[in-house]
C-alpha cells in the first residue's frame, strides 16, 4: 500500500511542482545564508546551516500542502476511497500508508538540500570555509526537520480528509500549518493585562515554540519535549483522520 | 433453497442473510425492515426504482456502511462485528465503478490483488485469468484507465470483483455502458460462474436480469415488495393472461365487442394504425383464463374484421416490476391514510 502511494506521488504533477519549487527556493535561501554568514559580515557567529534551517517554515507552507492535498481528497472525489474500503485493509492502515509515503517524500526532499553545502564546499575548493560542512549542525537541522515534519505532514493528510476538493484541502493545510508554526511565538508576545497570571497557558505555549525547537536542535540540544509534542500530535491527527475516513466512506 | 444432502450434517448457513435491516438517513428510512436470504451459488437480481434502497443495502452488505437496526451475515459471519472477514469473502463492484485514472489496467489489477491479500506468486496468474475472462487481455491491459471507454471500464470493475475468487460477488449496475455484444458476453460470464459463486446484481435492464438470474428481489421505498423466481412473481403479480392482437377495426367498436364476450377482456394499450389500417391491441383477460384466443378469433370472424396476428403475451419482468412497485405504493399510501386518520 505504501509502495503504491509512493508511486502515486512519484507520477503526480503536483509532486514535481512542489519538488522543483522547493529545491529552487532552498537553493536561493542557501545562497542568502551564505551571504549572511560570509566575509564582510561581522560578527560571524552563526553557521550557514543554522541560518539555512531557520527558514524551514517558508518551504513547509507550500510544499506540505502540495504533497498531501490530493492524498485523501482526490480518492474521495473519484470514489476510489470506497473501492479501497471494500478490501480487507483498515482505515487506519490506509491513512498510515498515505502518511508514510508523503513523509518519506518530504524527508527525501530535505535530504537533497545537503547537496547545497557540498556543492559550495566543492566550488570553493582550498579557499573553502570549514563551517560550510559543519556536520553536527547540518544533522541537527535535518533531525529537527524530520521530527517536526511528521506533524506537518500529518496536518496535511488531516486537511485532505476533511474535503473532496484538493484546492480546499491545500488551503486548509496551509492555514493549519500557519497556526501551528507561528502561533506559539505570537501568543507568547501577547499581554493579558496586569495581575492576570496564566502559568499553565504559558507552559503549554512553550511546547508550541517551533522556532525555539529548531534552534535547540541546531545547537545539538536534544530535549524529549519536542519529540513528545510532535509525535503525540502526529498520532492524534492520524487517529482523527482515520475516524474521518471511516465515517465518510 | 437447496436441501442439505444429509440431514444429520449441520446445515450450511446461507451465503447472505439479512434480517430486519433498517438504515435511517436524516430521519428517513432508506432501508426499512428488510429481510431476505440468498443461498450459496444462487444468482439474485436486485431490482427497484431509483432511491429505493438497493445501493444502500448493497453497501451495508459490503461493510461500507452500517444499519441502524437488524443484522447482515455473509456465510454465517456478521458484517457488523467482523467486517474484515466478510470483506475477504465479497467482491464488490460499486455503482459508478470508480477507478484511478492514472494507472494501467494490469497495474491496477495487480495493486488490487495485493490489497485483497492474494499470495504474491498467485497474482500474475489471477490477473491474467480475470483479464482473459473479461476480454481485457487483447488490447486494453496496457492502456491507462483514464483513456478507456465506458465499456472497458465496466469490464475492469468486473475483473476486479472476480480477482480474489470471492464466495460472494455484489455488482451494482454492472451492465451500464456495455454494448449488446458486451452484455451478451457478461451474460455468458454469469452462466460460467453459476453455482461457483453467489452473485447479487442490480440493474435497470430488466430483460437482462430475467435472463441471467435465478431469483429476483424487488425493493421499493426501502422495503422488499416482491421476492421469488420470475415465474412465481408472474403468477403472483400478473395472474391474468395477456394477449396481443393485430386487427383492422376501430378501438371503440372492438372495446364494445370485448365487453360482450362470455369471459370479457380489457384493452390495455392500442397502437397507431399501420399503412393497411391494422392496429395492435394489448389485452388482458378479466379472469385467470388463457383460452381467450379462441374467443378473439371467433369475434374477428363473426364481425368480419381482418385479423393479422393473435398471440399470448408472456408478461415480462418489467410488467412484474411495475405491478409490484405500484402495489407497494398503494400499500404505503393506505398506511399513510390510516396513520393520518388515527
Amino acid at each position: 500500500m505504501t509502495r503504491n502511494e509512493l508511486r502515486a506521488l512519484w507520477i503526480a504533477p503536483s509532486t514535481y511542482v512542489a519538488a522543483v519549487l522547493f529545491l529552487i527556493i532552498m537553493g536561493a535561501l542557501y545562497l542568502l545564508a551564505l551571504e549572511e554568514t560570509g566575509p564582510g559580515h561581522a560578527p560571524k557567529m552563526e553557521l550557514p546551516s543554522t541560518v539555512f534551517f531557520k527558514m524551514f517554515w517558508l518551504p513547509v507552507f507550500f510544499m506540505v500542502p502540495m504533497l498531501t492535498m490530493r492524498s485523501i481528497a482526490e480518492e474521495r472525489r473519484l470514489g476510489t476511497l470506497e473501492a479501497l474500503m471494500t478490501t480487507p485493509i483498515s482505515a487506519g492502515s490506509l491513512v498510515a500508508s498515505k502518511f508514510t509515503a508523503a513523509y518519506l517524500f518530504y524527508c527525501m526532499l530535505w535530504v537533497l538540500t545537503l547537496i547545497f553545502p557540498i556543492l559550495a564546499n566543492m566550488a570553493l575548493g582550498a579557499r573553502g570555509d570549514p563551517r560550510l560542512l559543519d556536520w553536527p549542525s547540518l544533522m541537527g537541522g535535518l533531525c529537527f526537520v524530520a521530527v517536526s515534519g511528521s506533524l506537518f505532514v500529518a496536518i496535511g493528510i488531516f486537511a485532505s480528509s476533511m474535503t473532496r476538493t484538493t484546492l480546499v484541502a491545500g488551503m486548509l493545510s496551509f492555514s493549519l500549518l500557519f497556526i501551528v508554526i507561528l502561533s506559539g511565538g505570537l501568543l507568547t508576545r501577547l499581554t493579558f493585562g496586569d495581575g492576570i497570571d496564566l502559568p499553565f497557558f504559558a507552559e503549554a505555549l512553550e511546547y508550541l515554540k517551533t522556532f525555539q525547537h529548531q534552534e535547540d536542535f541546531g545547537r545539538g540540544i536534544i530535549d524529549s519535549r519536542p519529540f513528545f509534542f510532535y509525535f503525540t500530535n502526529t498520532l492524534l491527527l492520524l487517529g482523527l483522520t482515520t475516524l474521518i475516513v471511516e465515517s465518510k466512506t | 433453497m437447496p436441501e442439505a444432502a444429509d440431514s444429520s450434517e449441520p446445515k450450511a448457513p446461507p451465503a447472505i442473510e439479512v434480517k430486519n435491516l433498517t438504515k435511517i438517513y436524516h430521519g428517513t428510512a432508506a432501508v426499512n425492515d428488510v429481510s431476505f436470504q440468498v443461498a450459496p451459488g444462487e444468482i439474485v437480481g436486485f431490482l427497484g426504482p431509483n432511491g429505493a434502497g438497493k445501493s444502500t443495502t448493497m453497501r451495508i452488505l459490503c461493510g461500507l456502511s452500517s444499519g441502524n437496526r437488524g443484522w447482515v451475515k455473509v456465510h454465517g459471519v456478521s458484517v457488523a462485528t467482523h467486517p474484515e472477514k466478510t470483506k475477504r469473502m465479497i467482491g464488490y463492484m460499486p455503482e459508478n465503478n470508480p477507478l484511478p485514472e492514472d494507472l494501467r489496467v494490469s497495474e491496477y489489477l495487480r495493486y488490487r490483488a495485493k490489497l485483497k491479500e492474494i499470495p504474491a506468486k498467485e497474482i500474475s496468474k489471477r490477473v491474467d485469468a480475470v483479464m482473459e475472462v473479461t476480454d481485457l487481455h487483447r488490447t486494453a491491459y496496457r492502456r491507462v484507465i483514464g483513456a478507456l471507454s465506458k465499456g472497458f471500464r465496466q469490464r475492469v470493475g468486473i475483473a476486479d470483483a472476480l480477482l480474489s475468487r470471492p464466495k460472494v460477488i455484489i455488482m451494482d449496475e454492472p451492465t451500464i455502458g456495455l454494448d449488446p455484444h458486451q452484455i451478451h458476453a457478461f451474460r455468458r460470464l454469469l452462466g460460467e460462474l453459476r453455482g461457483q459463486m453467489t452473485i447479487i446484481l442490480s440493474s435497470h435492464i430488466l430483460p437482462e436480469i430475467e435472463l441471467s438470474t435465478d431469483r429476483v428481489i424487488i425493493i421499493n421505498q426501502g422495503r422488499v415488495v416482491a421476492e421469488g423466481t420470475p415465474a412465481a412473481l408472474r403468477a403472483e403479480f400478473m395472474p391474468r393472461a395477456q394477449w396481443s392482437v393485430a386487427l383492422k377495426v376501430e378501438p371503440a367498436r372492438f372495446d364494445f365487442a370485448l365487453a360482450g364476450l362470455e369471459k370479457p377482456a380489457s384493452i390495455t394499450a392500442v397502437g397507431e394504425p399501420d399503412a393497411q389500417g391494422f392496429r395492435t391491441f394489448n389485452l388482458v383477460a378479466n379472469s385467470e383464463d388463457e383460452c381467450l384466443g379462441v374467443a378473439l378469433s371467433e369475434l374477428a370472424k363473426t364481425n368480419g374484421w381482418p385479423l393479422r396476428q393473435l398471440s399470448l403475451r408472456q408478461s415480462n419482468l418489467e410488467d412484474i416490476f411495475m405491478a409490484a412497485t405500484k402495489r407497494s405504493w398503494d400499500a404505503i399510501i393506505a398506511e399513510k391514510k390510516a396513520a393520518n386518520a388515527n
